[in-house]
């Protein structure tokens, strides 16, 4: 097969997830925290005595769960790598840089969906059922590629220094947890807040995910679909053109 | 000779240090090739533009015909590379890091696996395979580095200081692992700063010195080219200027170490009568006269002082 060809990156990419998977997720204290960040979630609302009711609250839940784990690890992977040496060890195989964002991005992106998985099964252990499975699947999978892909991107600033990437992607990423319509309906928002939430892909998601336990949702399902996808290929494309232009300065 | 590397002008600048500084040359089939100079000489900033993990400021360089920058994947699927610093995951077992290599690489499951039982067994590491790399010693993961750099059967396999701070087991078995591989065909670059390593291994030597080639040529014409000028180390029985000494016949330079002098001279035969006429007319008692074998060492140094011979 010619190793230039799109099928031959793409299992070149899928051996770059296993690594990631096998070195970065399944960890003892990356699996605890992502086994118990839903439950924790989930406590800390629930018995926090808000007065949410459980069909707001899960689909909220469920968003920042995928947001936050399906971003955890990855922006740390390129300062880990590139500190180890091992990142050198990539560059001079026959990959591109594309397929190792791309495997970075597989990886995260399963890593995400499995654990939101245990918060959907909180949400019907409490009694509240999946009323739109196949769209959930949907949601699940474009949500995951989409925050897999800011994960990356969080990532692109060449530093080697893990600590100040995960920083930085902190400062980014609470901000847009709180724009994204979690703890308040969009329904109830300013205009301006909805103007704000509309550049927001965990919007779309949560809005999703809303329809799917309860039904209600602000926008229609195709466009929440549509952007959702959009924003992943977007960031996909983005996350691919800087890696490639920041790479070699990690070297 | 078919030709296998070729750099052409290749330039490396961080900030105001120009690291490489025009450097050209080609290797060709078959051919292990000796990168020799002193610690930042710029072997490993050429070594990696070769192999394609920083791009040059100017130049090119082509591997097995293809551009590293224009076709980088084609020109990196036939050469291996055991970097300067090793880089095996140590997370990993050493079987999962082959493993990886044959992914990477694009090999069958079935061949990857035969190909790292065979390469573990040859580097002596197949009774440790599973466990993880960051329980091995410095040498056990530099050779597990060499089989990781060779799981995909290359044409060309760079190396950029592979026996450096090694033990002589580790050493031994990398050095005579590149033989055999170089008699089956593989074309070999290495960098080095050990003259003895490249005298033994290389058939041609390049020595960079501050980003630039000084002289590439063959292990043993280099050092002929220095035989051309001879040492010799005198002493006599009481003190002579230096001033005094050079001016004797033949002789080109003088250096002062404790009680005996280091001449520099044109010629063996002809410096030593015109020493011992000197010793005579001054009415000296030569304590010491020795003739130094001129060593690749010279050779090196000679070639990567200021202005070289
Ligand atoms: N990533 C880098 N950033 C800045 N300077 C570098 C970098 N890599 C190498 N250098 C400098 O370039 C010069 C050549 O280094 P190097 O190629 O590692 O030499 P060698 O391998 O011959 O010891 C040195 O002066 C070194 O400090
Ligand atoms: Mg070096």
């Amino acid at each position: 097969m010619n190793p230039e060809s799109l099928p031959a990156q793409l299992r070149r990419a899928w051996a770059v997830a296993k690594k990631d998977i096998r070195i970065y997720y399944l960890k003892g204290p990356v699996l605890i925290f992502g086994v118990f960040m839903p439950v924790f979630l989930f406590l800390a609302f629930y018995m926090g005595g808000r007065d949410l009711p459980l069909s707001f609250l899960i689909p909220g839940l469920v968003g920042m769960t995928l947001f936050f784990s399906a971003t955890a690890v990855s922006p740390a992977i390129f300062p880990w790598e590139g500190s180890a040496k091992t990142l050198e060890r990539l560059a001079s195989c026959p990959i591109t840089i594309e397929a190792i964002v791309f495997g970075d991005m597989i990886a995260s992106t399963l890593f995400g969906i499995g654990i939101t998985v245990i918060t959907v099964l909180i949400g019907v252990g409490v009694g509240l059922p999946v009323l739109h499975m196949e769209i959930l699947f949907v949601a699940l999978f474009f949500g995951a590629c989409c925050f897999s892909a800011i994960g990356t991107l969080l990532a692109v600033p060449p530093t080697n220094i893990p600590s100040s990437i995960m920083m930085l992607s902190s400062l980014l990423k609470f901000p847009l947890v709180f724009i994204s319509g979690i703890f308040v309906p969009l329904a109830q928002m300013p205009s301006w807040g909805v103007s704000l939430a509309a550049f927001s892909p965990l919007t779309y998601f949560c809005d999703l995910a809303r329809y799917c336990f309860s039904g209600e949702h602000y926008f229609s399902i195709p466009v929440d679909i549509g952007l959702l996808a959009l924003f992943s290929v977007v960031f996909m494309i983005a996350t691919m053109f800087l890696h490639r232009r920041t790479m070699p300065r990690r070297l | 000779m078919t030709e296998i590397i070729s750099a052409r002008g290749l330039v490396k600048t961080f900030g105001a240090n120009r690291a490489v500084d025009g450097v050209s040359f080609t290797v060709g089939e078959g051919e292990i090739f000796g990168f020799l100079g002193p610690n930042g000489a710029g072997k490993t900033t050429t070594t990696r533009m070769l192999t394609g993990v920083i791009p040059p400021d100017a130049g090119t360089a082509t591997v097995l015909g293809h551009d590293i920058r224009r076709e980088p994947v084609l020109a990196k699927q036939d050469f291996g590379v055991v970097p300067e610093t090793s880089n095996a995951y140590t997370d990993l077992s050493a079987w999962q890091n082959m493993m990886l290599m044959g992914e990477l690489y694009g090999l069958p499951r079935s061949l990857a696996e035969e190909r790292s039982t065979d390469l573990l067994k040859t580097v002596g590491l197949h009774g440790k395979k599973d466990q993880k790399v960051q329980a091995y010693s410095k040498g056990m993961k530099q050779r597990l580095i060499l089989a990781m750099a060779l799981v995909h059967d290359p044409r060309v396999l760079f190396l950029d200081e592979p026996t450096g701070g090694l033990d002589v087991q580790s050493t031994q078995m990398i050095l005579s692992l590149l033989r055999d591989k170089n008699r089956e065909g593989i074309t070999i670059f290495l960098t080095t700063h050990n003259m003895e390593e490249a005298n033994r291994l290389c058939h041609r030597v390049a020595i960079i010195r501050r980003g630039k080639i000084v002289a590439i040529d063959a292990p043993e014409r280099l050092k002929m080219a220095i035989d051309r000028v001879h040492r010799i180390e005198v002493s006599f029985d009481r003190e002579v200027p230096d001033e005094a000494l050079g001016k004797v016949s033949g002789v080109a330079g003088v250096k002062r170490t404790g009680d005996k002098y280091v001449l520099d001279v044109l010629g063996r035969d002809a410096a030593i009568r015109s020493l011992v006429a000197f010793a005579g007319e001054n009415n000296l008692q030569i304590v010491t006269l020795n003739t130094l074998a001129p060593t690749l060492d010279d050779a090196f140094l000679r070639l990567t002082q200021e202005g070289g011979p």
